[in-house]
């Protein structure tokens, strides 16, 4: 869940929650000055009355409300002291002006007692309550809009923040997940005035710089101990070579100096892998030229054509639609003939390869024994399948190449055929 | 044929030194950069063989002292530097070729023999052993004056053993010279193998003096027989 939906929901549950009591509250309140307004009135209403009726008897003869907002009754004096002001809430039928017939509206009622001339009488004054019900009404809806518009501004606004203040945060998480040790030169950096960010920012590039170290000092390493290996390995090649020149050698001396000799060269071989894997992966094969890999494929092919002939390995090419590819030439051919070769050599007796150049793809597809090979496995460094003697690393530089250019390379076993393939867009 | 081989690395020293010395080379060798700056100043020499890095210096100032004074002489650079770079400006500042370390002893050979000849005024282009004559150049290879067909391959695995006459030939520093790095795999010893076979049973055809012998399951030497 995003951040600014966390946060709106965090928010959103309370303000329901105050508001909505406040609307209560209010929505009362309100109620409670209405009725109090209309009261006012209506004692000043009563008053008028009592001061009118003490000139004009004739009101004192009003019995019903059929004339006017109030009635008046006479009383006994003995009720009429004990008479208190009463207000109550009660329904009276009344025809309004835009009414055809009698309704039942709500009114208020005041009655009271007065004295006029030494008589008692009861007065019964009363408002009617629909115009302030409708203004009840209205404030409820009111209140209701107001929420509503409340909350949505406070959604929006909460957004509009955090998406500001956050926008920091969010520039640097890209940034983040774009850096690629090794590849990206520069470290991920935060504009903004916000402390915390800025503290965030230098703890993780803290930590990347020394992640950037640890991986330069072990790529130097390997590339350096593979350096220095050459003129150790250069020296113990040449002495063994001249020993085994030596006439006098008794042969089974000789064939253990020559088995010495394999392994030299075995290690050699994987010495040369390592060092051209570091040369790869620390760019140092910078720029590149416009690479026909049809062409690229058909030179290959024909390397290999007669280790291809001596394994009765038939090889086909395919060409679809032309394929040119930006890279180093040299890198271009090692990535073809390193997939070639095990195509080759991974092979059974008269089987065969197809090599299929697409207008995006190098497709080579080779017979082989055996079941498919670990997909996830074999462009590991130093995987090797049952019986391989080569070094474990032909595939890891392809992969190298591959990630180098953007490539992908990937396997897949069907119809009995080991397939790999070469994306280059 | 004198040569200048500058290497401070004493063993590769030796072990260059000795093979050099049965292919009938003087051989000379500088115990450091200087020495060796001041020898390229008063000799000539038909081959130096220059290690990049040297105690006080690099192989590449002694490339350029050397043509600048306009000395002759072919230039091989031998360095356990395979950067590209290094390679590129060596062959710019006009050395003839570049071996990265650790090399087979037949290689520089053959290296050798190809600067030689290539720097050779009479042009000279042929090289021969028993009744085998191989014309580099025009890629004829005869037998007794007689023209003998090869193959490419053919031709270049014999071309590798007669600049390595008597000497032992391995079958990776075969296999990389004839077929380049595309091959590293261990059944290609069966490869070259079969490869031989077929060479030999051509020079037996043709009657030629010389045998391709195995070694020790190592590798060849051709001998004259």
């Amino acid at each position: 869940m995003k951040l600014s939906s966390q946060y709106i929901r965090y928010l959103f549950f309370p303000i329901l929650l105050i508001i909505g009591i406040w609307a209560v509250v209010f929505y009362f309140n309100m109620l409670n000055e209405i009725k109090e307004s209309i009261d006012e009135g209506l004692e000043h209403y009563k008053r008028q009355l009592i001061y009118k009726a003490q000139a004009d008897t004739s009101l004192l003869r009003q019995h019903d409300f059929d004339e006017g907002f109030f009635a008046v009754r006479p009383l006994d004096r003995e009720q009429a002291i004990l008479a208190r002001d009463r207000y109550i809430d009660t329904m009276l039928y009344l025809q309004d002006a835009d009414d055809d017939t009698l309704e039942a509206e709500p009114v208020r009622m005041l009655t009271t007692v007065f004295e006029n001339k030494d008589r008692y009488y009861e007065l019964s004054v009363f408002n009617s309550m629909a115009e302030e019900g409708d203004l009840v009404t209205e404030l409820f809806w009111e209140a209701v809009a107001l929420y509503i518009v409340l909350v949505a501004a406070i959604i929006l606004i909460s957004n509009i923040v955090l998406r500001r203040l956050w926008k920091p945060f969010y520039d640097f998480l890209i940034q983040l997940k774009d850096y690629r040790l090794g590849h990206t030169a520069r470290l991920p950096a935060v504009v903004t005035d916000t402390r915390e960010f800025r503290d965030l920012q230098d703890a993780v590039n803290f930590l990347l710089q020394h992640s950037i170290r640890t991986y330069e000092q072990q790529k130097q390493f390997v590339g350096n101990a593979s350096h220095e290996l050459q003129t150790p390995l250069a020296i113990a090649t040449g002495k063994l070579e001249l020993l085994l020149e030596k006439e006098d050698m008794n042969i089974v001396h000789a064939e253990e100096v020559a088995d010495v000799l394999n392994i030299v060269e075995r290690m050699i071989r994987l010495n040369r892998s390592l060092l051209l894997l570091t040369r790869i992966e620390s760019g140092q094969f910078p720029g590149g030229q416009d690479m026909d890999i049809t062409e690229v494929a058909g030179q290959s092919i024909r390397d290999l054509a007669a280790m291809a002939d001596f394994k009765n390995v038939r090889v086909s090419l395919t060409v679809v639609a032309a394929l040119h590819v930006h890279m180093d030439s040299a890198l271009a051919h090692i990535i073809i003939s390193n997939l070639l070769r095990n195509a080759i050599f991974h092979n059974i007796k008269n089987g065969r390869v197809s090599v299929t150049i697409t207008e995006d793809s190098c497709v080579i597809s080779n017979t082989g024994a055996g079941g498919p090979l670990e997909a996830e496995k074999i462009f590991h460094r130093f995987y090797k399948s049952a019986g391989d003697a080569g070094t474990g690393l032909g595939l890891a530089i392809v992969k190298a190449i591959c990630d180098l250019y953007g490539f992908t390379a990937a396997y897949r076993f069907d119809d009995n055929l080991h397939t790999f393939t070469i994306t280059f867009r | 044929m004198k040569i200048l081989l500058v290497e401070d690395e004493q063993e590769l020293q030796e072990a260059i030194v000795t093979s050099l010395e049965k292919e009938q080379f003087i051989i000379e060798t500088p115990v450091d950069f200087y020495a060796a700056a001041e020898k390229i100043g008063i000799y000539n020499y038909d081959c130096i063989i220059l290690d990049i890095m040297l105690p006080g210096g690099t192989g590449l100032e002694l490339l350029e002292q050397l043509k600048s004074e306009g000395r002759q002489g072919s230039v091989i650079i031998i360095s356990a530097k395979d950067a590209l770079d290094d390679k590129l400006k060596g062959l710019e500042l006009g050395a003839d070729d570049y071996l990265t370390k650790p090399f087979h002893i037949a290689e520089l050979n053959a290296r050798i023999r190809a600067v030689l000849r290539r720097h050779k005024a009479e042009g000279k282009s042929t090289v021969a052993m028993g009744n085998v004559v191989m014309d580099i150049n025009e890629r004829l290879l005869s037998v007794n004056g007689t023209p003998v067909a090869l193959n490419r391959k053919e031709f270049d695995i014999l071309n590798y053993f007669l600049f390595n006459q008597n000497r032992l030939v391995t079958r990776t520093a075969l296999a990389e010279h004839v077929w380049g790095d595309n091959i590293d795999q261990a059944d290609n010893f069966d490869f070259i193998y079969y490869q031989i076979k077929n060479l030999r049973k051509k020079l037996q055809a043709a009657a030629a003096t010389v045998e391709i012998t195995a070694v020790y399951g190592v590798g060849y030497k051709l001998i004259e027989i």
